[in-house]
């Protein structure tokens, strides 16, 4: 499924709204999880599952072209995972 | 970095009623059903991939033999389905950016 597939479902079933009014409904929540993990804080979903981030260590990294040694900063990844509900869902528990 | 809060369904909601004016209930629902149908492809084996955001992707990992860490008796792990997300690098860029 692709975000487009995701909003032509909840245009079918809203057919009160405009498609252009899904769209930015998604966008919001899209966006919102996005901003919150920018600002450090985590998202929770319950039963879907929970966005966070984590530190990365400086390292030294290499260029793969040239084989020069790199120093690649400390940084902040984006992370989830999945809820139990979700976990349970997706083994037919 | 200053601490902020988590992100719940119901802060996803007020921001959807106050930023598109629909409804309390209505924005509540529609939070509910993004997830819906995110969790319904999924549950059918579809990966969600969600440009400018990420991709959820599904594996499947085969049996393979643990241990009980607290007794190290050794016990097969089932094989399962696991969902890992892959962030855009949009996600990336603004969480390394900060904002």
């Amino acid at each position: 499924m692709i975000r487009s597939e995701l909003i032509q479902k909840l245009a079918d079933e809203n057919s009160d709204m405009k498609p252009e009014e899904v769209e930015k409904i998604v966008d919001i929540f899209f966006n919102q999880i996005t901003q919150r993990l920018a600002e450090g804080g985590r998202v929770e979903l319950r039963g879907f599952g929970a966005f966070s981030t984590r530190e990365r260590a400086p390292r030294k990294g290499r260029n793969p072209r040239t084989g020069e040694s790199v120093d690649v900063p400390a940084k902040r990844v984006p992370y989830f995972k999945a809820g139990k509900e979700m976990h349970a869902r997706l083994n037919n528990g | 970095m200053r601490s902020v809060g988590t992100l719940t369904r119901a802060d996803l909601a007020d921001t959807v009623n106050q930023q598109v004016g629909l409804s309390r209930a209505d924005s509540a629902q529609m939070v509910e059903s993004i997830l819906g149908h995110m969790t319904d492809a999924m549950e059918n084996g579809e990966n969600v991939k969600i440009s400018g955001f990420g991709t959820f992707l599904l594996r499947d990992k085969g049996e393979r033999i643990g241990r009980n860490p607290k007794t190290g008796v050794e016990v097969p792990i089932t094989p399962r389905r696991v969902l890992t997300f892959r962030a855009s690098q949009m996600m990336k860029d603004r969480i390394i950016a900060g904002n």
